[in-house]
């Protein structure tokens, strides 16, 4: 009746688990009891869990993925802590089946369910604003890629209190993948987590590709658009190219787990190196797919902080385009190791030394960019600079593990630990806490507090050097990734400051939340609020309007004569709108739909992993009902009219007067 | 939405009765075709894979021009270039997949 489910599933033996478990639910309780005190569960409902506008899904995006980077910024915290004391005989605090399901949930987590959410909530926010659309184009399919990715983001929780995780590694190679030598559930976790995820960041990726192709603004032409659209126009091209190798991958290996088959196994014809192969062809443009679009947060950045025009707009574009299409024939350098040839690592080695052109040419563009500017050093720019330092070292790190010969020594040795989260925290991650910066006051309607978070700023550049580059030391000494203990005396030092590393970054982390918190209470402080909806006196079209933006966006779609054309608009003091008919405007309504096929989707992935087939099928059913009334329901949309414009429209004006009068 | 006027699809082609029966005829000529060389054993296995293969990618083609309507034309130029794409795509993925697992297994001597 319950398939491999039983009591004994619940890890009622680890303290560490029961009291997280505690935790969670009190915090889960506290919460839903505080919406049901103040009554906010149908505005919840009505407003953010059904919604379709691309705006809110971006928040609730980014959301997720703060709440997922704690959940992995614990593990590591574990890790690091593990480390610093399983030294000389001392086995730690973690058994190496528990240390093992740690260290694959934190790369799952952190990759899958903190970058990609907070990557897809930034696009989600940004991208319709830049391009002067009222929504993406398909509004139903954003609603359902946001609710794929948050109940696989759940089911991977669920996880840690029933049954237990995989114990490969993030990508579980097999054949320690597979059933003979995985026989728990950890694995089975894994695949329908990210296969259902992959769904949802699949449709994100035609999505998007769609609305950037049919819906920009008239007169925006290719070379008219913002660098941050181009760079999500490129990595949505790569997620429509990669994605579906991951899907097949990942089916392939749970037919071998599920069906006896022997895609992967090391007996029966199967071949572990295709699995390698067809993993890293997806896995290594993924890495694309998460920095290009923090490359294109810091040129919007860099060229509205320094007060000029971006310096080599047309160079920045192709740079990004070599970058796409360099990063699909880089993957085998995820496996020198594995006893290919002369012809294949020396190709390999060198694909990946090419692709540090196009990224050295982006980060000399914001060099020149900067250079002669008159720059405004605020919290967001210490994001940018601190990322052109940190990311410069990591690409070279790379560029030194991309020679085969030296790969040798390096693979999978903590060296190469410390250059993926070289290039992660200091790309990735700076990028995308400096998007949040940047953007937050267009979406609330007010600024982030400034001293919290150079603060934060501080912590996390400090700390990541503390934490890091002590595993570039340690690695050189021969130190492996995913040790459980050692005994080496030079390596305890290392783990040592890498540890404290891990907490300076912690307090990073809790600035952070502190620069939220502090952030939300001052909103209505003068110096914090947005009147304008260009508090940065900034270039792109979403500066053009309120700040938070109505519904639809525009009053009336923009014309577009050229790059930047709102701040050509501002230097000849004419805007776009005035004067202009306003007409009712078509808008999708909200619908459900989407959260029902997430829920659906939640029993089915759960009832998979533990072999309970009757309620999977149920779920099956359940999805393809929805899909089906979706379909047959016409009352979809609505149009907005002109007197609700018109009104959003005078207070915005109101608001824009009364701030150029102070 | 509102830029209802980017929407349209602009002069597409759905074909006509006779190129769907041209169409037709050609892939179950190639289909039969293909079958026969097999199952009659007219070719040395060698010959047969080599000849096979090279029917299945005329079918394709005949697929992609009769039944999903490609052509030069300038309204289809968004469809050829996806279709560009995803064939260099396949191309890098299998071709380089392929390149990489034979010269591991000629290194390795694993044959």
């Amino acid at each position: 009746m319950l398939g491999k489910l039983t009591l004994s599933a619940i890890p009622l033996d680890v303290p560490i688990l029961v009291g997280t478990f505690t935790g969670v639910v009190i915090v889960a309780l506290a919460v839903l009891g505080a919406i049901t005190y103040f009554g906010k569960w149908g505005y919840l409902w009505r407003e953010w869990l059904t919604s379709v506008d691309h705006k809110r899904l971006g928040i609730m995006y980014i959301v997720l993925a703060l709440v997922m980077l704690f959940r992995g910024f614990a593990d590591a915290i574990m890790m690091r802590s593990q480390l610093a004391l399983a030294y000389a005989g001392n086995p730690g605090y973690l058994p190496p089946h528990h240390y093992d399901q740690i260290f694959s949930a934190h790369g799952t987590i952190m990759i899958f369910f903190m970058a990609m959410a907070f990557m897809t909530g930034l696009l989600n926010v940004i991208v319709p604003l830049q391009i002067g659309a009222r929504d993406v184009a398909f509004p139903f399919l954003n609603s359902l890629s946001f609710w794929m990715t948050t109940i696989s983001a759940v089911l991977i929780n669920v996880s840690l209190f029933i049954g237990e995780f995989a114990q490969c590694g993030w990508l579980v190679y097999p054949p320690l993948s597979e059933q003979q030598f995985s026989p728990g559930v950890g694995v089975d976790y894994y695949i329908w987590a990210v296969q259902l995820a992959g769904v949802g960041t699949l449709l994100t990726g035609v999505n998007f590709f769609v609305t950037i192709v049919k819906m920009r603004a008239p007169g925006m032409g290719w070379m008219q658009l913002p660098v941050f659209t181009w760079t999500a126009f490129v990595t949505v091209v790569l997620i429509m190219a990669v994605f579906p190798v991951l899907t097949v991958t990942l089916a392939e290996l749970a037919l071998d787990r599920y069906l006896g088959m022997h895609f992967f196994t090391n007996y029966g014809g199967g071949s572990v190196q295709l699995y390698l192969s067809l993993i890293w062809t997806w896995g290594h443009p993924e890495v694309y797919i998460l920095v290009l679009p923090a490359f294109g947060v810091f040129s919007e950045i860099t060229q509205t902080f320094s007060r000029k025009p971006l310096f080599g707009y047309r160079v920045m574009v192709y740079a990004t385009l070599a970058i796409g299409v360099l990063s699909f024939i880089v993957w085998a350098h995820h496996f020198f190791t594995m006893g290919a040839g002369p012809n294949v690592n020396a190709f390999f080695g060198v694909a990946t030394m090419i692709i540090a052109v196009p990224t050295g040419v982006k980060i000399f563009n914001w060099l020149f960019t900067m250079y002669k500017g008159r720059i405004q050093f605020n919290g967001i720019m210490y994001w940018v600079i601190g990322f052109m330092i940190t990311f410069s070292i990591g690409g070279m790190t790379g560029v030194m593990m991309a020679m085969p010969a030296a790969d040798f020594v390096l693979h999978n040795s903590l060296f190469l630990i410390a250059h993926f989260h070289n290039v992660i925290i200091g790309g990735v991650y700076f990028g995308y806490v400096a998007g949040l910066n940047f953007w937050w006051p267009k979406v609330l309607g007010f600024k982030m507090n400034e001293s919290w978070g150079k603060r934060a700023f501080w912590c996390w550049f400090i700390g990541f050097y503390l934490a890091f580059v002590p595993l570039y030391i340690a690695g050189f000494e021969g130190m492996t990734r995913r040790m459980n203990h050692y005994d080496n005396a030079d390596w305890h030092v290392q783990m040592l400051i890498a540890s404290f590393g891990a907490a300076v970054i912690a307090v990073g982390v809790v600035c952070q939340l502190m620069q939220i918190y502090v952030s939300i209470r001052d909103r209505n402080l003068p110096e914090s609020r947005d009147f304008t909806g260009d508090p940065w006196n900034a270039r792109t079209l979403e500066w053009s309007i309120s700040s938070p933006p109505p519904a639809y966006n525009f009053a009336v779609v923009p014309d577009v004569h050229g790059l930047d054309t709102f701040h050509t608009e501002k230097q000849i003091g004419r805007r776009s709108y005035e004067g202009k008919t306003l007409t009712p405007i078509h808008m999708p309504k909200n619908t459900a739909a989407g959260f029902f096929v997430g829920a659906f989707s939640f029993v089915l992935g759960f009832s998979a992993i533990w072999y309970i087939w009757w309620l999977a099928a149920l779920a099956l059913i359940g999805i393809f009902a929805t899909v089906i009334l979706r379909s047959f329901n016409n009352d979809v949309d609505y149009y907005v009219p002109v007197s609700e414009i018109e009104r959003d429209q005078a207070k915005y004006v109101r608001s824009l007067t009364a701030q150029a009068a102070e | 939405m509102s830029q209802a006027s980017t929407h349209q699809h602009e002069g597409e082609s759905h074909g006509s009765f006779a190129s769907y029966i041209i169409g037709f005829v050609i892939a179950a000529i190639l289909t039969v075709a293909a079958f026969a060389i097999v199952e009659m054993h007219l070719m040395s296995p060698g010959m047969t894979f080599g000849v096979i293969t090279a029917l299945a990618v005329v079918q394709i083609f005949v697929h992609l021009v009769y039944f999903l309507h490609m052509n030069s034309s300038s309204s289809q130029s968004w469809n050829n270039t996806a279709f560009a794409f995803a064939v260099i795509c396949v191309l890098i993925i299998v071709g380089g997949t392929v390149f990489i697992i034979h010269d591991v297994s000629m290194n390795m001597m694993s044959r």
